[in-house]
């Protein structure tokens, strides 16, 4: 084991090693800094100076001002939309993946049955079914969570389905030496062990789900960041659409990031149970 | 001494896309109340295959496995089986590790806990029952998975290669550790392994299988001067290299 604790005395090649890896990292976060406040500085200089026209193009100053106006145009409304949005579809898709992906491990012949039709439904542009969904479930709030359900979905039971298949064969024969049926061998082996492609499949899932809502939006909304892109453009208010663009980066992000701290809260109580 | 465990007959044919496979052909012996039996033979003769059958996890195409007169139908909680890698689960910690066959088997009762615990106690891992898998050495943990199946209080216990993930020196350490626990709780035990060394070590009786079809093609009773010595003891006695010869001769390998 390598030494951690904070009373074992720390030798001068240590320490000299610890502050080395602490300067390259800082170094590396300035410059992704700088590289932001540069390109926005140069954007807002060129507006300024007349080279970009900033009625197309917007401009970081004009942006601010669409922040903070966002009691009279209502960013706040639709910000919250498209994430009730996102988080209804993403918490279906993940639920309804893995559940399926269940279905599917459980049984070998309902698997190969499924595979050619899973290959080619994930293959399809899931946007396509757009107009589909309208009809089927009406247009509304309804087609939008149902077109980040379908985004998300296949891939969930694609990814899930992988990762059961591929638990270790020999941790499974040991549970059935022990006289393990199928639920237990899912609820002690297979299910424990695939924590982590939850996981991954969860941060490729709010992402999706992202997509899903704001494809949703375009075609049939009255609220929505998706739905702002659209009335922006068409009304030729470019500050709403890239301010929404510029939240939308911010709200993508922040979803991964929770996915990130959840994992890692989890990870941390499965260690420390007992 | 009465026998515990008959395997009568038992042949094993396998049905693939390109033809039929004959394993095993007309395998039969016996193993006596607390002794230890080793089967060798050739890579791929059907030797794992054939433990399998014995715990019940494969029917065989003709014959039977009696287990003190009963017929083995299925996995049963009497056989124990322990399999080439210790398999110890990385999220439970050792307690729980070793806890999991009677969780499986719903058996996990206030005496049982104490049982496992005793054996934990009794065989040194206590102090590391907190533990993760990854924390301990690679003995450590096939002690461990040792006790996992001992705590379910199997009758028989079946060893598949069970030391053949571990580094050389380990595994000479292990074989003695296993060794003297299976003694001490008086098990008894049927190896299947590739190492004639091995078997010779640990074996008061080696059957070695011939090429597919396998079948028994000698069965040899290992007899040292003192028969309390330990496996490592055992390798450097005289006879040890007697029996070497005579199995190696036996298996005729090729190149």
């Amino acid at each position: 084991m390598y030494n951690q604790t904070a009373a074992t005395p720390v030798s001068k090649e240590r320490a000299a090693y610890l502050q080395k890896q602490r300067r390259k990292k800082f170094r590396i976060r300035a410059v992704q800094v700088s590289v932001v406040v540069l390109l926005l500085a140069l954007w807002e200089l060129l507006a300024n100076a007349g080279v970009i026209d900033s009625f197309i193009m917007s401009q970081p100053s004009r942006m601010i001002k669409t922040v903070c106006n966002l009691s009279e145009n209502g960013l706040l409304t639709h910000l919250g939309v498209t994430c009730l949005e996102t988080l209804v579809g993403f918490l279906l898709g993940t639920v309804l993946g893995v559940g399926l992906a269940v279905l599917l491990w459980w049984s070998n012949t309902l698997s190969s049955i499924c595979e050619p039709f899973l290959v080619v439904l994930n293959a399809l542009p899931k946007i396509a079914l757009g107009p589909v969904f309208i009809v089927w479930v009406g247009a509304g709030v309804q087609a939008i969570i149902v077109m980040a359900l379908a985004i998300s979905l296949i891939v969930t039971v694609l990814e899930m389905l992988n990762g059961f298949l591929a638990t270790d064969g020999e941790m499974i024969t040991m549970a059935q030496t022990f006289g393990a049926n199928r639920r237990q061998v899912f609820t002690k082996i297979v299910m424990p062990s695939n924590l982590h492609t939850l996981f991954n499949s969860m941060k490729v899932n709010i992402g999706l789900s992202l997509v899903g809502v704001i494809a949703g939006e375009f075609l049939v909304s009255k609220a929505g960041l998706g739905y702002l892109i659209v009335y922006g453009g068409q009304v030729f208010k470019l500050d709403l659409v890239m301010t929404s663009v510029v939240i939308l980066a911010v709200v993508a992000a922040l979803l991964y990031q929770s996915v990130v701290i959840a994992e890692r809260a989890l990870t941390r109580k499965m260690r420390h149970k007992n | 001494m009465e026998e515990i465990l008959k395997v009568q007959q038992i042949a094993q044919t396998y049905q693939a896309q390109n033809g039929e496979l004959t394993a095993l052909e007309n395998i039969s012996f016996a193993v006596k109340k607390g002794e230890f039996v080793s089967i060798v033979g050739p890579s791929g003769c059907g030797k794992s295959t054939l433990l399998s059958i014995v715990a019940g996890m494969i029917r065989p195409t003709c014959g039977r496995v009696l287990l003190q007169g009963e017929a083995v139908e299925g996995i049963s909680p009497r056989i124990g089986y322990m399999l080439q890698r210790d398999n110890l689960l990385e999220w439970r910690s050792i307690y729980q590790n070793v806890l999991l066959g009677l969780e499986i088997q719903k058996k996990l009762t206030k005496e049982n806990e104490a049982y496992a615990a005793g054996l934990l106690k009794a065989y040194d891992l206590w102090d590391f029952r907190d533990k993760y898998p990854s924390q301990l050495s690679g003995g450590m943990r096939q002690r461990a998975a040792l006790i996992r199946t001992l705590a379910v209080r199997p009758e028989v216990f079946l060893l598949d290669e069970a030391f053949s993930a571990l580094d050389y020196q380990t595994r000479l350490a292990v074989t003695d550790d296993v060794y003297r626990i299976l003694k001490q709780e008086g098990k008894t035990t049927l190896m299947v392994t590739h190492d004639i060394s091995e078997s010779i070590s640990m074996s008061d009786r080696v059957l070695v299988l011939s090429r597919r079809p396998a079948h028994i093609a000698r069965v040899l009773d290992i007899r040292f001067d003192d028969p309390a010595l330990m496996p490592l003891q055992r390798r450097e006695q005289r006879q040890f290299q007697e029996y070497f010869n005579i199995i190696w001769k036996e298996l005729d390998v090729h190149v």
